[in-house]
């Protein structure tokens, strides 16, 4: 059952381009692709092991760098006289680096702030955030600070047998991002269905049990961090790619709330939850656009979250599952009240 | 007694918090196989002991050690590592997640394969997950709680409840287990029941140390008895022996009633 609605709603999405013709719809729906993909990353965090991070866009924007950089080739002065000469690589080797650069500086930012948790991880998270957007806007040499860095090649893949294929088009784009984000959505899940998530499960519930029954807290975030900023820096990186230009407003913090608002409207800890959020909140300023005014937008787009929050308070995924379930309990109910009917009839 | 390798050894382990000594001088030891039970008044160190045992907390002076390894400065999961699991007077389940999920969870420590093992499915990894399904299954069907496997733990009632912790302490395999006031809240029925199962735990090769106030279940499961006052130990010995210590009467009436 489960599975067959993934697979159906993998279908439906995967036969968009197909009617949809309209290249404003296909941009938006390919960096709101791109946003869920962050948004899942972000949700593997908040939804799995219960810590916020408020500065998760920093990992998405040092993939988004990461990638550009390693395709575009650098020239840097280090303290010392020392220079760094990168000749351009090709931007598949780029996709790879961020995510391991991303993975990496969410393992550090991890390691820093596991060990007291809760507040403490979401002021660090957020502090990396700005740091690492002041390094953006500030270290001119390499990243062109607001100048942004330009002309970043598409993705080329190479098809064994077929030669190499450049990803130009919106089309050949949306496919490439669907692609990342089914492969994200299945490595979460096995993820969160292995023993690492119910270690991760536990400790979000009752650490002092989790840990008494051998569970390693430290390790266990860490690990978790470590994935979830691998995957926002694979985001970041199809986002350089895409749009091919960059700017350190990348690291702007809107863009960390407008994740957070899709896992939390989607439902945190439920693994289409933000894919559902993502698609309501990255597509609804496309339709509010022709039909308000910009300050009217953000009032609706407001009064939206607002009233989701307000009638499914655990997340449009999961609180729809739950009156599913409800709903499907319902015909012993019945069977029940029919025999107290007929118990009235034969007493009477 | 009657055992000859000793399990857990406990020497001159005090704790103070600030001016608070809640634990002076504690020495103690646990035979392989034996059932301890260690008792005292409300505030007498109990679960103060049992943190100290368990790496919750560090403690001011001595030294803990289980089958010769010193405990000192190892982490809690670390402790269990070495076989050492123990149950929380409170919070004893995961409440959000069924029974089922909850002994999921306490199956940690033998579900441990790789992390691309695990994300690729491959062949090891989706063994092992049978092999703890099958398991989580045995556990709760071992302590009679597969009517509820689906329900989730924190509907179940305070007795079940108690029951969902040993089953998830058993499931993370211990050599030892210690077992801070398992039947509080439980009936006399459940009680009677709950002493069975650590007799059969105990059957299994598990050493048993216990904390708890019901006297008539303490005296009937219990190979030996430790007795703690302000932090001190009062009196050691099997129950009989116990039951008539004049310190211990005191300690537990009052000083008039030794006297009468």
């Amino acid at each position: 059952m489960k599975l067959a609605v993934t697979i159906l709603t993998i279908a439906a999405l995967a036969s968009v381009p197909l009617w949809l013709r309209d290249p404003y719809l296909m941009n938006a729906l390919i960096t709101t692709g791109i946003f869920i993909i962050g948004a899942m990353s972000l949700n593997l965090l908040l939804g799995f092991t219960g810590q916020l991070s408020l500065g998760h866009i920093a990992f998405f924007g040092i993939g988004a760098y990461v990638s550009a950089l390693t395709s575009l080739g650098f020239d840097v002065g280090l303290p010392g006289g020392f220079r760094i000469v990168h000749e351009p690589w090709p931007p598949a080797v780029g996709f790879v680096l961020a995510i391991i650069v991303a993975g990496l500086c969410g393992y550090l930012v991890g390691l820093l702030s596991f060990r007291v948790r809760g507040a403490y991880f979401v002021i660090v998270t957020i502090s990396f955030a700005e740091v690492v957007r002041l390094v953006a806007l500030n270290w001119v040499e390499l990243t062109q600070g607001p100048l942004a860095l330009t002309n970043i090649p598409s993705i080329t893949i190479g098809l064994p047998a077929l030669g190499s294929l450049t990803l130009r088009t919106k089309l050949q784009n949306y496919y490439l991002v669907l692609a990342v984000a089914v492969a994200t959505y299945l490595l979460i899940s096995r993820l969160v269905h292995s023993h690492f998530g119910r270690a991760m499960r536990g400790l979000m519930e009752n650490e002092t049990l989790a840990v008494s029954v051998g569970i390693d807290v430290t390790k266990t975030l860490t690990l978790a961090a470590v994935i979830s900023a691998g995957i926002a820096g694979a985001a970041g990186s199809l986002y350089a790619h895409y749009i091919r230009i960059i700017d350190p407003e990348v690291f702007a913090f809107i863009n960390t709330v407008t994740m957070v608002i899709m896992v939390i409207t989607g439902g945190k800890g439920s693994l289409a939850g933000p894919v559902v959020g993502g698609l309501i909140f990255g597509l609804l300023p496309v339709f509010l656009r022709p039909i308000m005014a910009p300050e009217a937008q953000w009032i609706a787009y407001g009064g939206v979250l607002i009233v989701i929050l307000f009638v499914l308070p655990r997340g449009i995924v999961p609180s729809l599952a739950q009156r599913w379930a409800k709903w499907r309990s319902r015909p012993h109910a019945a069977g029940a009240v029919s025999f107290s009917e007929r118990d009235v009839k034969e007493n009477a | 007694m009657g055992s000859a390798a000793t399990a857990l050894k406990v020497e001159q382990v005090a704790v103070r918090f600030g001016g608070l000594v809640a634990l002076s001088d504690m020495n103690f030891t646990v035979g392989e196989g034996e059932i301890v039970s260690l008792i005292g008044p409300n505030g007498a160190g109990k679960t103060t002991a049992f943190n100290v045992m368990t790496g919750f907390l560090d403690p001011t002076h001595g030294c803990v050690s289980y089958r010769g390894t010193a405990l000192n400065g190892l982490k809690p999961h670390q402790i269990a590592d070495l076989g050492l699991i123990r149950t929380f007077q409170r919070t004893s389940v995961f409440p959000n997640d069924t029974v089922y999920d909850n002994l999921l969870v306490g199956l940690h420590r033998q579900g441990r394969v790789g992390l691309f093992e695990a994300i690729l499915g491959l062949p090891r990894a989706r063994s092992s997950e049978r092999r703890l399904r099958e398991r989580a299954s045995e556990l709760v069907e071992w302590v009679g709680l597969a009517r509820r496997a689906h329900d989730l733990a924190g509907s179940l009632s305070y007795g079940e409840q108690r029951l969902v912790g040993v089953a998830l302490a058993l499931a993370a395999e211990p050599s030892m287990l210690l077992l801070d006031e398992p039947v509080s809240g439980m009936n006399a029925s459940e009680t009677h029941t709950f002493v069975q199962l650590i007799r059969n735990i105990r059957d299994r090769g598990v050493t048993i140390l216990l904390v708890e106030h019901d006297m008539p279940m303490v005296m009937s499961v219990s190979d030996r008895i430790v007795v703690l006052n302000y932090g001190r130990i009062i009196a050691e010995g099997p129950p009989d022996v116990i039951r008539n210590d004049p310190a211990v009467i005191e300690a537990y009436l009052g000083q008039g009633a030794s006297r009468a």
